[in-house]
């Protein structure tokens, strides 16, 4: 029998797949990251990199509450800011009726005790958003929210997973894998690994990977479309959302505008690609010249999309696999996985090092998804 | 309403006027858009207006040719939309254009993408100074504008345009400084083995060798075998360096520089489509995969003229014609029969157009010079990235041009890589010690031109697309 060189391997060199080797290495695991493209090649780097607890599921609300505490202590996880700003992020309401919701949501939260999400009134919102329209009525605001710059984020996880002994195998696609004992046999386009501990971050690729070990887990792709603008100088910080409508906008570091929030293009996973529809995107150019009139003449210099998976309940899975033992996955994030990138990767390495966790990953079992067909639908929420 | 046609074709050049005249004749409802106030393509760009002035006069007979055709194109009977970009292509065919800031779809069965060429990029140290630009763009000024400069210009590079620039210039009353000829110092020797084939365009040659004549009896500087050059100054150009065929280097005062390498066919809409394409070395280009009838790899678009390979504006007028008769029988129109009988003399007509190409290929290669710039060298002019840049990129892993872009942002800006993307393929291709085709190149992201978020705005008419 083969003896393992590796403790974990990691399949999907995106951003969560980096995160988990960044935290077992760390933990003295042995990890590989095995990545068929390259680093960030799909969601990780068509991501909007919206920071965001706004609005969050309070299924995975705790989880992100935690991130987000990582989140501005970034640089003590991987000696770099990410790109992180936290200029805020704001859900603006055009209605009556759209006020009330984001009212009852903010009132129901500080019920609760949570305190991250407040409401804003008109004067307040144009102060933080000069350029809006004035028939915006109001706003719900999360302060410590923001965005990050993704390449930049790829890069520092990157770096610091090789650093704390992580090998990153890229052009290599995992063909199969099969019970060697009680390890796990992977086979690749390049070579066999034999681990006894299995990562599964493949993102939109997941469900393949999960039935490779015999996990049957229902996802289905997610294609957000993205677009940005030639660059222009400083005139908005916050990440700005609408209530009811798809729009994620914001000004990059670079002074380009990047509008996005979750409009869907369409998905080719076996091509491992996706195309846009610009007439769908029209709605969101729709929606961002709707809310700041004079961004009307910027132009639009490019269109993207990127591939994920997408959950029923719009949860992601994160834990062990039901059936598969020494399998954990991390996926199905369904638009919002972003900024759960430093605490999901924590979470796995509790998982896989100590066999539990603190972390409040109780809503994400693979099993809610597997064992009936009772779907409790949430309401679709903007991507991150 | 979505406006419907039969075909809609993708510019008014040589090959979108003759492909638009020839499928009217053949009773189909013809679109053609061009992004040009009239027709007439770069190649005779503003022929309508200008054909029968002096400037006409000096452009020669071959530009002038252009004036029937464009008479003939506005008279048959196809729908003409000028000032239109088109900015997107989706599978149906869905063609996404705007004017006057309005955007529009129109649906058609069949598009003709006659988008011609551009330029090769040739980046070299100081190329993105004010004072420095292309022999073709100085000579869309003479066309559109009789504009010639009023002060000695140099001009650096080779090809038959820069010839033929020369000697309108010259015409025109313009005054050379020099011409650093950057053709390799054998060129002749090396087109001898095509000269026979080449013998069916004796027009062409006896043509470009007549050019040369007039530059030497016009006593232009001719500076051979130039391997290096650069512009300098701050702000603007003031100085030209460079190094002649003997080592030396020289360094003169000149504020206008006009620089050509050759021109490569458009390929952003074909690519951007997933269309099969062919990696020519001759002339270190990708070009579209296209059957006897000008169709690419996807149903229903096709390609004619310079945009499917360099033939020049006497094959484009082929070549279109030979689409719009694959387009009919498409259509069924016409059945094969009649396809192939109208297409024969066309074919032979190509064959003879084409035949100086082997040689003018083998005398011009694309200088390997333009494909490794040194490192202090811009090569993405929108993000200003050197090739420095891209060589330290290129350092971990084994990146693509497409990691490189999210590494970098190269290729991201308002040019959406038409000018950095052969570049950046070399540049991988030799720090990774493998061919270019097999680093690839830049996946083309929509929108195909940039538009503003007004136009794409307008297009969202409140129906509910899932």
């Amino acid at each position: 029998m083969t003896r393992p060189v590796y403790d974990v391997a990691v399949i999907g060199g995106g951003l969560h797949g980096l995160s988990a080797a960044l935290h077992l290495a760390r933990a003295g695991k042995r990890v590989i990251v095995i990545e068929r493209a390259w680093v960030g090649r799909h969601a990780s780097g068509a991501t909007a990199a919206g920071v965001r607890t706004l609005n969050r599921d309070r299924g995975e609300l705790d989880l992100s509450l935690e991130s987000m505490e990582m989140w501005h202590d970034m640089p003590s996880l991987v000696g770099d800011t990410c790109g992180f700003h936290a200029s805020g992020q704001i859900c603006v309401a055009e209605s009556q009726a759209s006020l009330d919701k984001l009212t009852s949501r903010v009132s129901s939260l500080q019920h609760d005790g949570y305190t991250h999400e407040e409401l804003i009134g008109p004067d307040e919102l144009r102060r933080w958003l000069p350029a809006l329209s004035h028939h915006c009525l109001g706003a719900s605001l999360a302060r410590r929210d923001g965005a990050a710059d993704p390449h930049r984020m790829l890069r520092a996880f990157r770096q610091s997973a090789e650093a704390a002994g992580a090998v990153i195998r890229e052009q290599c696609g995992v063909t199969g894998i099969k019970r060697r004992g009680s390890d796990w046999a992977i086979m690749t386009t390049q070579q066999e690994w034999v681990v006894p501990v299995i990562v599964n971050t493949a993102g939109a690729w997941s469900a393949r990977v999960a039935a490779m070990v015999g996990d049957d887990i229902p996802l289905a792709t997610k294609s957000s479309m993205m677009m940005v603008s030639e660059r222009l100088s400083p005139f908005i910080k916050p990440v700005v959302s609408i209530m009811g409508r798809s729009l994620s906008f914001k000004q990059s570091d670079q002074g380009t505008l990047v509008i996005g929030g979750g409009l869907q293009g369409i998905p080719d996973l076996d091509k491992e690609s996706s195309t846009a529809r610009m007439r769908v995107l029209a709605k969101g150019a729709r929606a961002a010249t709707d809310l700041f009139p004079s961004v009307r003449t910027i132009r639009i210099v490019r269109v993207w999309a990127g591939l994920e998976a997408k959950t029923d309940d719009m949860l992601p899975v994160v834990g062990p696999s039901p059936h598969a033992s020494g399998v954990f996955h991390a996926f199905g994030f369904s638009g919002h996985g972003f900024q759960l990138v430093p605490v999901v990767g924590a979470a796995l390495a509790d998982l896989i090092v100590r066999g539990t966790t603190a972390r409040r990953i109780e809503n994400l079992s693979a099993q809610r998804l597997m064992a009936t067909e009772t779907a409790h639908k949430t309401l679709t929420e903007p991507s991150s | 309403m979505t406006r419907k046609y039969d075909l809609t074709i993708i510019g008014s050049g040589p090959a979108g006027m003759s492909a638009a005249i020839r499928a009217s004749g053949l009773g189909l409802n013809v679109l053609v858009v061009d992004e040009q106030p009239a027709p007439g393509g770069q190649i005779w760009r503003a022929v309508e207006a200008v054909a029968d002035t002096r400037t006409g006069e000096l452009l020669g007979d071959e530009y002038r040719a252009g004036q029937d055709v464009a008479q003939a194109f506005r008279h048959c009977g196809a729908e003409y939309q000028p000032n239109t970009q088109v900015w997107q292509l989706e599978p149906g065919w869905h063609i996404y254009m705007s004017q006057a800031q309005k955007a529009e779809i129109v649906q058609a069965d069949n598009v003709l993408l006659a988008t011609g060429a551009q330029e090769r990029p040739a980046p070299f140290p100081g190329w993105t100074l004010p004072g420095v630009m292309t022999v073709g763009a100085a000579q869309i000024t003479l066309k559109v504008s009789h504009q010639i400069p009023t002060e000695p210009v140099w001009i650096a590079g080779s090809g038959p345009l820069v010839l033929l620039y020369m000697t309108q210039l010259l015409k025109a009353g313009g005054k050379i400084a020099g011409w650093l000829d950057t053709a390799p110092a054998n060129s002749w020797r090396r087109g001898m083995p095509h000269f026979l084939a080449a013998m069916g365009s004796w027009r062409d040659m006896r043509k470009g060798y007549q050019w040369i004549k007039g530059l030497q009896a016009a006593n232009v500087p001719i500076h051979r075998g130039v391997r290096q050059f650069s512009a300098e100054g701050e702000g603007r150009m003031t100085h030209l360096v460079y190094e002649s065929s003997d080592g030396a280097s020289h360094r003169v005062p000149a504020r206008l520089l006009l620089v050509h390498e050759g021109v490569v066919p458009s390929i952003h809409m074909t690519r951007s489509l997933d269309c099969t394409h062919t990696w020519l070395p001759d002339q270190a280009c990708l070009a579209p995969n296209v059957d006897s009838w000008g169709q690419t790899s996807q149903a229903g678009v096709f390609a004619a003229g310079d945009a499917t390979g360099i033939g020049g504006a006497r094959a484009a007028l082929v070549r279109g014609e030979i689409a719009a008769i694959g387009v009919a029988l498409r259509l069924g129109k016409i059945n094969e029969q009649e396809a192939d009988r109208l297409a024969l003399p066309l074919r032979g007509k190509l064959a003879k157009e084409l035949a100086i190409r082997p040689m003018l290929d083998a005398m011009y290669p694309p200088d390997q010079r333009v494909f490794q710039p040194s490192d202090d060298t811009i090569v993405c002019r929108c993000e200003e990235l050197t090739a420095g840049d891209i060589r330290a990129a290129a350092k971990v892993g084994k990146p693509g041009p497409n990691q490189i872009k999210s590494l970098t942002r190269a290729g991201m800006g308002p040019c959406q890589g038409r000018q950095c993307g052969y570049t950046i393929a070399h540049i991988l291709a030799a720090e990774q010690k493998c061919d270019v085709r097999e680093v690839g190149f830049y996946r083309i992201r929509p929108p195909l031109k940039p538009l503003t978020l007004g136009e794409l705005a307008s297009l969202d008419i409140g129906d509910d697309l899932p």
